[in-house]
């Protein structure tokens, strides 16, 4: 039978474009963080789950291993787990099976990512993921995908730019509250339309930063967790879900595989309305469409009308159903293993009521968490409760 | 110093102007591997027929889908697919986009359409990416017919950049 599985600390570095520190002493900071927070120590962890994404980006192989020494991995059970840029929320999933299982009581989760080492931009090394014969000669940059979906997004539901821009204003305006935030900023939506074009739709400030970061929870058996903390959040449901490769032949406007995944965590959480019974959600916002197309994507928005909702303020911090009140990833930085742990993170803060400045307005129970990544086919999420 | 002593959030940025005066040290590093990549059953005959100036797929007789670019498996019913087909070479533009950026995510010198195109005689909603030329971005729609504008034969390498662009269908 499955066991019910809690988060009981968390931890981050800061988000910087680039930090001193090395990808291992981010995840030794991280990890400290957490194990701190809990109120636990190495030897109270039983298995140690590591998310952090390409070779590329670090020039380095067996990311792994390399990681290992400062995510706390020796001499332990340690699995590295990576989803392009879903890692994040599948890191918290993986540590979930090791604890749900019986296999562990106590779980590490660790995401890292240190982008800043290859030059002159990490765009560069995402071009060996597209098909090396049909798309690569065509000399593919990694935005223009992005663009493509958020094109077919806009035009399938009629959705305008500037609608779209009011998400970068919210997320980086919360932002200002987290005191880990690279891009911080009270922008207003003709910045955004004014900013240069990369890959138009896709415009600068619709898009989020390369960053360095780590960030780690510690994951526990409900017996572990009552006896360590008066609050424990509860990991409550786990989705994940892929889609095909092959792209081109994917109805880009709506993200069915997010769907899929959503409903998976939803059944086991219980949930059979999202829209009225989840609190807050943390979704995956590497640019400002995404945000939108996740919400509906995540079901707590119709078909293409996630904008409007934005629009009517009810995704604010303050709002009906505050999304990413931690400044998201355009806010706050996208090291991308680490952004997604940034979500968990943050939800765990909501839902204690420790999130200080960012903290919502409203009493948020339950919370949803969601990223996206390999070629815009995959998504994991996670459903947490507080007591 | 106790751990709780420390600041809760770690981490000492390099500024950019930190890393051209070189304050910390680095080391640099450069990876440079060669491959030689098998382009398969099915996409080898697919670059194989762009060289004859042709588009090819592969049906499945069982969901009837007749996939572009092609596979020698159907991955909805997992088994192999049965026939070659070919499709046409033109068809309509799923989405686009204009990019201003360079492979490295350096800055173009001029912007770049690139589209999904959705060919004719391939199931609904099979496309591919591929370079738009002979239009302004501006006048790009999501809908337009476009047909592929082939490379010489001569120039023609059994690649994907055998097709040099699609363009619209009425100029």
């Amino acid at each position: 039978m499955r066991r019910r599985v809690a988060v009981i600390g968390a931890g981050m570095t800061l988000f910087r474009r680039r930090l001193l520190e090395t990808g291992k002493e981010l995840s030794f900071e991280a990890s400290r963080a957490a194990l701190d927070s809990a109120g636990v120590e190495l030897k109270d962890v039983d298995s140690v789950v590591m998310g952090t994404a390409p070779e590329a980006f670090d020039g380095v192989h067996m990311k792994g291993e390399y990681l290992l020494d400062g995510a706390g991995g020796v001499g332990r059970p340690y699995t590295r787990v990576y989803v392009g840029g879903g890692t994040g929320v599948f890191i918290p999933i993986a540590a979930y099976w090791h604890v749900a299982s019986g296999l562990s009581d106590v779980c590490l989760a660790v995401g890292e990512e240190k982008m800043s080492s290859v030059y002159p931009h990490p765009q560069g090394a995402f071009n060996s993921i597209f098909d090396q014969q049909l798309e690569r000669p065509l000399g593919v940059n990694l935005v223009w995908i992005f663009a493509l979906e958020m094109r077919r997004y806009m035009h399938k539901y009629g959705i305008k730019e500037e609608e779209i821009a009011e998400v970068a204003v919210k997320n980086k305006g919360n932002a200002l509250a987290h005191p880990c935030a690279q891009l911080a900023a009270k922008i207003t939506v003709e910045d955004v339309m004014k900013s240069e074009p990369m890959v138009w739709p896709v415009k600068r400030l619709d898009i989020s930063p390369p960053s360095d970061g780590a960030a780690a929870i510690v994951v526990a058996s409900e017996e572990v967790a009552k006896k360590l903390t008066p609050s424990p959040v509860w990991i409550d449901g786990v989705g994940w879900n892929i889609d095909s490769t092959y792209w081109t032949d994917r109805e880009l406007a709506y993200p069915l595989y997010l769907e899929k995944a959503a409903k998976m965590a939803y059944k086991m959480a219980g949930i059979s309305n999202p829209r009225k019974e989840i609190d807050v959600a943390e979704a995956y916002d590497p640019f400002d469409y995404k945000e939108l197309h996740h919400l509906e994507g995540l079901q707590l928005a119709g078909k293409g009308e996630a904008a409007r909702m934005t629009a009517e303020g009810i995704t604010q911090r303050n709002g009906e159903l505050p999304v990413n009140p931690s400044g998201g990833l355009l806010g706050v930085g996208n090291p991308i293993a680490a952004a997604g742990m940034m979500k968990i993170c943050e939800l765990f803060w909501q839902l204690r009521g420790e999130a200080g400045k960012r903290q919502v307005k409203k009493d948020a129970r339950t919370g949803v968490a969601q990223a996206w990544g390999d070629l815009m086919q995959f998504s994991s999420v996670v459903v947490m409760r507080s007591s | 110093m106790s751990r709780m002593a420390r600041s809760r959030y770690d981490g000492v940025e390099i500024t950019s102007k930190e890393l051209k005066a070189q304050k910390y040290k680095i080391f640099p590093f450069t990876a440079r591997f060669n491959y030689d990549w098998s382009t398969g059953e099915a996409v080898g005959r697919f670059l194989a027929e762009l060289k004859e100036g042709r588009i090819i797929g592969r049906r499945c007789s069982r969901c009837g889908r007749i996939l572009v670019p092609p596979r020698m498996f159907c991955e909805e019913d997992f088994r192999p697919t049965d026939e070659w087909i070919y499709v046409k070479d033109h068809g309509t533009i799923k989405t686009y986009s204009v990019s201003y950026l360079n492979a490295d995510a350096s800055r173009a010198e001029k912007p770049t359409v690139v589209a999904v195109i959705a060919l004719d005689g391939a199931s609904e909603g099979m496309g591919f990416l591929h370079l738009l030329e002979e239009v302004a971005p501006g006048k790009v729609e999501i809908g337009m017919r476009v047909k592929a504008r082939w490379k010489p034969k001569a120039q023609r390498r059994g690649a994907i950049t055998d097709i040099a662009s699609f363009v619209p269908e009425v100029s």
